[in-house]
């Protein structure tokens, strides 16, 4: 991925910036700037996720793609946020203390790395939360 | 709007073809459609072609002239267009010649499918592939496409009544069928055994669960049904092409291991045929993972949720079954060209519907059924055909 790529979607990637629709209070990640409930009626601010939620499916990935290789086995999960959104996150954990329903809070860590260029990506994985 | 036919169709073998290129396949796949209608390529008046990454796996795009150039039709001009969407390129490329014959813009159009998979390393064409998912939400958090799939099947296992053995026995049926293929790459085969002990790619899923990297092309001609007859004694009639979307992250589904756009294809391709599941003979289903035909075989109406382990394990969906699923090996055993995959399931159907289906043949089958995804669910389309 290009650095503006990747620079454009930092504050997303690196705080969970989302956004919230004020009208219906729905919360939406990664943001949208219209509320498809309320239409025109809606009213967007930006949002900061607390960052807590819970795991409602997982794998554990043992043949990736070349960004990801040095990483296997690693576990990849969809964690809905405690606000409503769901998202696709690693899991910084032990594969066997995995379970659907688990608690898990956000941390900031590296993603992947890019071969050719070197560019270290950073972002959200999740920690159980004890 | 005007009544469709199929009047020929034809496919290459699949497989891991180093001898041959991008350009030979779909030469082929077309050469063997245009005898089997009996045709000369001075009749087409369109083509569509489905390919979901030539500019990743041969870094080649411009496909629509590329193909009528190397067709040898480039002299006549005619309008050819490429067709995009992931794993169901060739079922939307389908559908586009469909509605091309319907609305009367033309008449004799191909349909065809094509993917090039092995020119790249394994670890390319698994980045490639993962461009059907949501790149910046998906695949840069570090998921693959078996992944994606993998975290349907613990879902569902942990909600239904799944076991690892039912998973397995649906690559055990269809390398069984696909043994019986003689286009499929996987001609042997297998026990649960075979797929318990293969590599694990993504928990739940092993290798074996997994539809393989192919080479490989396939087209089909349609024209006015009535027409058809100019061409050939075996019309085969179009009764319905749905296409239906959905949100291209897995993760922002209504229900991880439903595929509402499955369900939301064949409620409209079952109303528009006039035909319900009970009326099907066959179906080819799109199984890029053993979980994604027992989602299938549920979303488009065939048992009821969480039954499909079972109705699998009882045989159901065997050749001698109740409905039988991929007799053409489906994606895992024949293989997964990913953009001709979607035509070469009509190919099966049309095989079948004619009583040409050798060893795998459905005895008087009458009505059959297509079923393409793209991604994880993003796009389906969904065909239903019939012999006149
Ligand atoms: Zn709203």
């Amino acid at each position: 991925m290009s650095v503006a790529r990747f620079w454009r979607k930092i504050p997303q990637r690196y705080n969970l910036l989302g956004t919230r629709c004020e009208t219906c209070g729905k919360h939406f990640f990664p943001p949208r700037s219209f509320c498809p409930e309320c239409r025109r009626t809606g009213r967007i601010v930006d949002y900061k996720f607390k960052g807590t939620g819970t795991i409602v499916t997982y794998t554990v990935i043992h043949a990736a793609s070349e960004q990801f290789e040095h990483l296997t086995p690693y576990v990849l999960a969809i964690v809905q946020l405690d606000e409503g959104p769901r998202m696709t996150a690693q899991i910084v954990s032990k594969a066997d203390e995995i379970k659907i329903g688990m608690r898990v809070k956000r941390a900031f860590r590296r993603i992947a790395a890019d071969g050719e260029s070197g560019v270290i990506h950073y972002g959200t994985k999740f920690i159980p939360l004890e | 709007m005007r009544d469709v036919a199929i009047i020929g169709v034809g496919c290459t073998t699949f497989g891991e073809k180093w001898g041959s290129s991008f350009q030979d396949l779909f030469v082929e796949a077309g050469a063997l459609a245009l005898e089997d209608a009996q045709l000369s390529g001075e009749k087409i008046d369109a083509m569509y072609v489905g390919n979901m990454s030539a500019g990743r796996f041969i870094e080649q795009e411009h496909i629509g002239a590329l193909i009528a150039d190397y067709a040898g039709l480039a002299t006549r001009h005619i309008p050819s267009t490429r067709v995009e969407a992931a794993c169901a390129s060739g079922g939307l490329a389908f559908r586009q010649a469909i509605i091309a014959v319907a609305s009367g813009m033309e008449d004799i159009v191909v349909a065809a499918g094509v993917e090039k998979m092995t020119d790249v390393e394994p670890g390319a064409s698994t980045d490639t592939l993962t461009g059907a998912a949501d790149r910046e939400w998906e695949g840069f958090m570090g998921a693959t496409f078996p992944g994606l799939y993998a975290m349907i099947a613990t879902d569902y296992m942990h909600r239904y009544p799944l076991t690892r053995e039912q998973l397995a026995l649906v690559a055990v049926k269809n390398h069984y069928n696909g043994a019986r293929n003689p286009i499929a790459q996987f001609q042997q085969e297998i026990t649960v055994d075979t797929v318990l002990k293969s590599t694990m790619v993504a928990e739940p899923l092993r290798l074996f669960d997994c539809s393989p990297i192919t080479d490989g092309a396939a087209a089909v001609i349609v024209a006015p049904l009535e027409r058809a007859r100019e061409f050939t004694d075996t019309p085969i009639k179009v009764l319905a092409s749905a296409q239906a979307s959905d949100t291209i992250t897995l993760h922002d589904r209504r229900d991880i291991s439903t595929l509402d756009a499955t369900i939301a294809a064949r409620e409209r391709a079952f109303k528009i045929a006039r035909v319900t599941h009970k009326d099907i003979d066959l179906v080819e289903v799109h199984d890029c993972f053993t979980i994604a035909e027992i989602c299938a075989i549920e979303d488009l109406g065939f048992c009821k949720k969480g039954g499909a382990g079972k109705f699998t394990a009882d045989g159901e969906t065997a050749l001698g079954g109740k409905i039988p699923v991929n007799t053409s090996g489906g994606l895992k055993a024949c293989g997964h060209p990913v953009g001709a995959t979607g035509i070469k399931q009509v190919f099966e159907v049309v095989q079948q519907l004619r009583g040409e289906a050798g060893k795998r043949q459905i005895d008087g089958a009458t009505i059959g059924m297509t079923h393409n995804v793209g991604g994880t669910g993003g796009t389906v389309a969904v065909h239903i055909m019939g012999v006149l």
